[in-house]
Parts: structure tokens; sequence; C-alpha cells
């Protein structure tokens, strides 16, 4: 804001490592898989030619293929291949086959049947007929549908990133969660390019004459070989242990860059979604990941979080924020919040956590639960001296805390309660509370600190040392600028963490940061 | 010889072909002539087995069909479709050559033998390395023709072969196909719907309907001895000029007078061609006489009264 604002071609030009190898992770994953596609379509086009009663089904196979949505074929492939690049092949691959089956299918027999009669009528055998007639003649068509193909392989494969495939969608999932336009527009560009490049290119082999086609037809292939062989070329790295970070860990400064430039870690890193991530390290399939260090999946898949010893990931701790105006006119509630003040430690808030999203119990249950166990509960008293409104954000941990406080509030006021739940994130949830929609949030003061205050990377590293100092630093600010009052933090810290397998921490002796960093660096 | 017997084919419970047995003399011309569905297009390809009989013999030269490899058996036999069949992404000559490159010919042995073709069927050298979607639908059918004769197999199968033709350019190719020294050597069978066209090609025709042969025998046999009412009806249209094709001046010969006087301006024709080509001949002046040469040796010099006397005396003695 303040400083320079960072222009698309510097983002592009300091990204150039990584953006070249998106790029040559997504034109070797978009033709692998389309390869493939044409290595199975090709001649399942042609089999349903001389076996027409099986063309209907097998289209209509194909066809169902192409209409799941890509997000849902590809986390249907998590369970059967894992992640990474094998999953992305194959689910792009899949999508590439209506395309290239349909158009064989189509050209073969639209080939005018007085040219296959005389095919036949001067003696060629089936082979003959199909080589020297049916292909040649049906290839403007087959390669329509390679074309099309093409295009929705380089759309599809942004996708594949959520896997751990890599590609272009790095840049384009990263710059969404960080907000960043440059980061998407690097990965976008590019994607978009290359869709219109080849469909370009693909458009001239479709307009050579007959004769050259025929060369073409060897020409394809090889090309195809070649083009797919650029997925293997950047990954042909590895070490001894893997790295899974979200899209937005890997382009903030409390996250991964953090890690390289105060850690100095280097770690062999694939990019993948956080909704994979967790399972992707219980099955071994990565060593560590970053993850929030209260999350409930950090339970259920025995991970432990990695000690920041080096302390690159500033203080979330949680705290509700009111509006100055609603405490004075409610003025049981402060007091009535403060009720949960330091009662839910990080791994306390992992295992209410873990009870809602992993064992699906409803946010309520779990909240009258923990108030019980603590003797906080009281029944309600039905009161009707006013409404309080309460917000969350929309994600588990928010709506426990949410029905908490609700239930202190009628148990322990004479107030109502109103829950808005669910609001979408920091800034929506932020600003219904500045323009009096709701009373109070649950809200953390990093968040605070870098979404809210967008405050300057001096100011972060002067009040990030400790917890205390962001918060008093957050509290005052927010008095000043918004007239919200942070009250007293809840007890726990839900930061970025890494993490890695319980076991596998304990048997190479990792507890920090800093220990995995040696353990890297030693042979 | 090709001697088709007693040969079946249903499509369904469609009977296409029923029972039909008939037989093609060495360089005869039959004609397959019908309606359209009357299982005439579905006999001929049964020769060439594009279409396999469900029951049936059809033996070439004494050869049972069915005993032979069918690609072996096709590229002995040459074929020409309604709409040509051209490959159109292979140029004129690379079309031409298809049978021969099967055969395995050397490169020059085809070459000349198409430019041999190409002049033969009067299509120009230049056309050679033109793709069919560029030549006109007479010049697309002679290609086809010239497809089906490159390999001089014995037999050539015809399928409506001038049937997507105008008016003009398919009785032009019909003179050039009489006149092709090529065709008069081959065994021919050709299917057709237009009765014209099969008195004008045919030696022989056989009159097809519902899948069974109604009649064959020469033009003039069927015209002159029907079998039934139905060949009456199927020949009835411009029965005139039908006449005039069935009979050939070889048929007339003994009816001519003898006459010796020699006129230097007339013009001479062959005893081969049918009556209807012979009174085109003729430019209606008076006095006008044309020459009719049997052999080297033997001439009549004939006017036309003297020559439709002739017809006439030739119809009464054929009823």
């Amino acid at each position: 804001m303040m400083e320079h604002q960072q222009t698309l071609f510097e983002f592009m030009g300091q990204q150039a490592d990584k953006l070249a190898m998106q790029t040559l992770q997504h034109i070797g994953l978009t033709f692998i898989s389309l390869f493939i596609a044409v290595l199975i379509g090709l001649p399942l086009g042609i089999f349903i030619t001389r076996k027409v009663k099986l063309s209907g089904p097998v289209l209509g196979v194909a066809g169902i293929l192409q209409t799941i949505p890509s997000i849902a074929l590809l986390g249907f492939m998590i369970p059967l291949l894992g992640i990474g690049a094998r999953p992305a092949i194959v689910a792009l691959l899949l999508y590439a086959l209506l395309p290239i089956i349909r158009n064989t299918y189509t050209g073969i027999t639209g080939v005018d049947a007085a040219v296959k009669e005389a095919a036949v009528a001067m003696g060629m055998n089936k082979w003959q007929v199909l080589f020297k007639v049916e292909l040649p003649l049906a290839m403007p068509v087959i390669l329509a549908g390679i074309r099309t193909a093409t295009v929705i392989n380089v759309g599809v494969a942004t996708l594949a990133s959520y896997i751990a495939a890599g590609g272009l969608g790095e840049f384009i999932f990263g710059g969404i969660s960080l907000n960043n336009t440059n980061m998407i527009l690097a990965g976008a560009i590019p994607a978009a390019l290359l869709a219109i490049i080849f469909d370009f290119l693909l458009s001239r082999v479709q307009k050579l004459n007959f004769k050259k086609i025929k060369a073409g037809a060897y020409g394809i292939p090889v090309l195809l070989a070649l083009l797919s062989s650029f997925y293997f070329i950047p990954s042909a790295y590895g070490g001894k242990l893997t790295a899974g970070f979200t899209p937005e860990f890997m382009g903030r400064q409390d996250g991964n860059l953090g890690l390289e430039s105060k850690y100095g870690l280097k770690i062999h890193t694939i990019v993948i979604s956080d909704a994979v991530m967790y399972k992707a390290a219980f099955e071994k399939q990565l060593d560590v990941i970053s993850g929030y260090s209260t999350d409930g999946r950090l339970k259920a898949y025995d991970l432990v979080v990695l000690d920041d010893d080096k302390v690159i990931f500033p203080p979330y701790y949680a705290a509700p924020i009111v509006r100055e105006e609603s405490i004075r006119k409610f003025p049981d509630l402060e007091k009535t919040l403060n009720l949960l003040a330091g009662k839910i430690n990080d791994s306390i808030m992992t295992e209410l956590n873990f009870r809602t999203d992993y064992l699906h119990q409803t946010p309520e249950r779990v909240a009258k639960d923990f108030l019980e166990t603590n003797k906080l509960y009281k029944p309600s008293r039905e009161g009707n001296a006013g409404i309080i409104r309460i917000g969350s954000k929309i994600f588990g941990e928010q709506y426990i805390l949410a029905n908490m406080y609700s239930m202190l509030i009628k148990g322990y006021t004479d107030y109502d309660v109103s829950t808005k739940t669910g609001l979408g994130g920091t800034k929506i949830c932020f600003d219904a509370l500045t323009n009096d929609q709701i009373d109070f949030y649950p809200e953390y003061t990093g968040t605070g600190l870098l979404a809210i205050l967008q405050a300057s990377p001096a100011t972060v590293t002067r009040v990030t040392k400790n917890k205390d100092s962001t918060y008093n630093y957050v509290q005052q600010e927010f008095i000043k600028r918004y007239q919200v009052k942070w009250l007293k933090p809840i007890g726990f810290n839900n930061a970025y963490a890494l993490m890695m397998r319980k076991q596998q921490a304990k048997n190479l002796n990792i507890k920090t940061i800093s220990n995995l960093k040696r353990y890297l660096n030693s042979r | 010889m090709i001697k088709v017997d007693g040969i079946s084919k249903h499509f369904g419970r469609i009977k296409a072909v029923d029972t039909i047995s008939f037989e093609v003399q060495d360089q005869d011309n039959l004609i397959l002539l019908g309606t359209s569905g009357c299982g005439k297009t579905t006999t001929l390809k049964m020769i060439n087995r594009l279409i396999e009989p469900d029951s049936g013999n059809i033996y070439i030269n004494n050869k049972n069909i069915f005993e032979q490899q069918p690609e072996v058996l096709r590229r002995s036999i040459g074929y020409v479709l309604q709409n040509n069949g051209l490959f159109p992404h292979y140029t004129v000559a690379e079309n031409i050559a298809i049978v021969p490159q099967l055969l395995k010919w050397d490169k020059k042995k085809i070459e000349a033998r198409t430019a041999e073709l190409m002049e033969k069927l009067h299509l120009d050298a230049n056309y050679l390395h033109a793709y069919p979607n560029e030549l006109s639908g007479g010049q697309q059918q002679r290609i086809g023709l010239a497809r089906a004769l490159v390999s001089n197999p014995p037999v050539l199968l015809m399928d409506e072969p001038f049937g997507a033709l105008d008016n003009v350019t398919r009785s032009n190719i019909h003179k050039e196909f009489k006149a092709l020294d090529e065709l008069k050597r081959k065994t021919i069978v050709m299917v057709t719907h237009d009765v014209q066209e099969a008195f004008e090609l045919g030696d022989r025709i056989c009159l097809m309907d519902k899948g069974k042969i109604v009649q064959s025998g020469t033009p003039a046999e069927l015209l002159f001895n029907p079998a039934n009412e139905f060949v009456e009806g199927f020949l009835k249209d411009q029965r005139l000029q039908l006449e005039f094709k069935a009979v050939r001046l070889r048929d007339l010969w003994g009816l001519l007078p003898e006459l010796y006087q020699d006129q230097l301006n007339s013009s001479s024709l062959s005893s081969d061609i049918d009556l209807w080509a012979a009174l085109e001949s003729f430019k209606f002046s008076n006095e006008e006489i044309i020459r009719i040469n049997k052999d080297q040796h033997t001439q009549k010099l004939v006017s036309f009264e003297q020559l439709m006397s002739a017809f006439y005396q030739y119809k009464q003695a054929m009823a």
C-alpha cells in the first residue's frame, strides 16, 4: 500500500523460475493426458464404428464422465490413486476422452459410403481401408476432437494443483487465497495463452491438405510425446522429505517465504489444497504440511505441530471483538463473554474441532458438552432485555465459539440472542460489525493485525515478537480506528504451523522447525 | 464367363434376391435392368462379394468365387460405381494407381498404363495431379472407369455408372463407351434402371422385378417377344426408339437391297451399330444414300426408304 506497488511484470520476473517450471508442468500434464487419451480414444472410436451397438453405451459413459465437475472428479481420484501427477493425469484423460472418441466415430462414419465401397471393391483389406481411406478422410474431424480435448485439458489442468500435481493452478489458486492479483494473472495469462496457442497450432494442422496430414499422422504422436515429457523435466528432483503447502502458505511472508528466509529451510515442496493435505500426510505421501494449529484433523490423523522456535508465524490468539456501543448498551455482556477467557487452550480447541470436523457432531452439542464439563453451563433464562447479535466466520471453530457465547449469554443474562453465523470471510464479518449488523464475533490477533489493520512489515516484525505485544497493539488500534474492543483472549492460538506425523517426528527426533532444517541438511 | 447359379439374399424378412440364375458369355455385356428395389444392385454386388449371398454359387471362368479370398477376387474384377467413389484425398493419378499398387506393380508400369488409359478416355494428362473435386462429373466418371480398367481385369461390374450424369454428358459417354476397344474385350455386368441405356449398351438384358428375373434375352427378344405383360409394360415408353435401338444393321443385312452404285460423298457406317444410330446419320437431303460396311470387302449403299422398309419386314418376321 504505502510502499511501491509491484507490477505484474516485476512479479513474473521475480518468479520466472517458478513460472517456467509451472508452465512446463502445465504443458506436460496437458499432453501426457492427451497422449494417453488419444491412445485409448482413437482405437475405441474406431472400434465402435465396427460394433455400432456399442457406440451408444461407450459415448454415453464418456459423456457422463464429461459432466462430472472437475473438482469432484479430482476428488474421486484421491482415494484410488492418491495425490500428485497420477490422479491428475487420469482425471484429465477422462475429460479428453469424449471429444476424441466422439469425433473419431463421427469422422469415420461420415466418410462417403461410396468411397468406402470403392475401396473394398478394389480389393483393399480392412486394415488398408482403415489406414488408406477412413482415417485420412476422417482426420480433419478427429483433429477437431483432439483440438477440443487440448483446450479442455489446458483449462482443467489448472485444477491439478489442488492435488499436488503442479501446473499454473499453483499461481492462480495461490493468488486467489492471498488476494494477490499479480499472482493470479501470472498463472491465468500463461494458461490462457497456452490454450490459444495450442488451439491455433492445431487449427493449422487441421487445415493442412490431406497429403501432409498423412505425414502429420506420424508427426503428431511424436510431438505429443515430446510435449508430455515436459512434465518430467521439472519434477526430476526429490529430497529426503516432501512437504505439501497450500498455495496461500507458499506466497506468505509468515509462510514458506519466512521458512526460507528466517530458517533457511530448503525442502522438496509440492503445492496442494488443504482439503486433502492432512490425509496425504497421514497416508505418508507427504511428510511435512502447513496446517492450522487447532485443526481437528491434526488429532484425527495423529499429526504433531513443530515448534516455531524462530517465531515466523505471528500469534493468532482468538478473542471476541465487540462494538464499544454494544458494551455500553448491554452492560452485562463483557463479563459474560469473558467467562470463556483463558479456558480453551490449543489442544482443547483441537479436540473440539476434531469432534465437529471429523466425528461430525453438531457445534451446539460440542459447545454444550464443553460448558457442562467446565461447570459453566446454565439453562436459559428466557430473558427479553434486548437481543445480542453474534457473528461468526464460516468454519467449524467459529461455529462452536458462537454457540458457546450464545449459551452463556442466555444462561447468565436476561438478553436474548440472534446468531448470524457463516459470514464468508474476515472482511464480511468485520464489515458487518462496523456497520452495526452484529454486536461481536470471535477474531484472531494475527488476522486483525495483517488482514484488517494491514500493518506495515516493520510494524509486524515489531509487534509479533510475542502474543501479548500483538494483542496490545491490535487492541489499541481497533479502539482508535473502529471503536471496537478486543476482550480477553480465549486462550488458544490458531496459527499457521508445520506438522509431521507423530511417529516420524519421534523417529527422526524432530520437535522444532530448526530440528527439521538440521535433519534436512545432514547427510 | 460368369455363371450365377441360384443365388438368394435376404435382408431381415425381405427377400432382396430370390434364387436367381444367369450366365454371361465372354466379352458380352449383360444389363441387369429393373426399378429401384428389384434386387439388381444386390445381385451385382454378390458377384464381387461386397454382399455375401445366403445360398447359391457364382463361378467366374469355372472357378467358384466363394472359394477365393475376397480381396484377391476383387482385384481381378473392375468395379465402377454410380457416384464414382473416387478417393477425394488422392490425386487422379493416385486414384488410378490403387489396384496396381495392391498388385505391387512397379512405378514405371503404372505410369505407362495410366498414360495409355488417359489418352484412350480423352483425358488431358494435366489432370493427373488434380484432385477429383476439381473435375467435372463426366471427367470423374471417366477416371472411375480408368481406375476399374487399369489392371486389365477380364470382368467389369458397373453399378449405374452413368446415373449421376446429365443427358448430354451421358450420351457422349455412351458413344465413347461403345467405341472403347478396352471394353469390347471385357465381360461386363451393368446395372441400370434406364431402359434406353440398357438397349443402347447391352448385348443381353435381364429384366428383374421383386428379386426375380422376369425375362432375359437380347434387346430384340425382349421387345418383340415379351414374356408377359410386365415386360411389355416396362418397355412401353418411347417404344419406337427402343425398337430402332434394339435392331442392328447386321440383323437387317439380308433384307437390304444389293446396290453397286458408287457415291463419293456418302458416309460409311459399320453394320454393328443399331438402326437408331444409322437413322441419326441421315441429313435428309434429296436422294441421300448411306454406305454400310459388313466387313472390309462387303458393303451396301442404302437410302432412308430402303432402310425403313427392311426394318418393317424384320419386325413382321419377329412377331
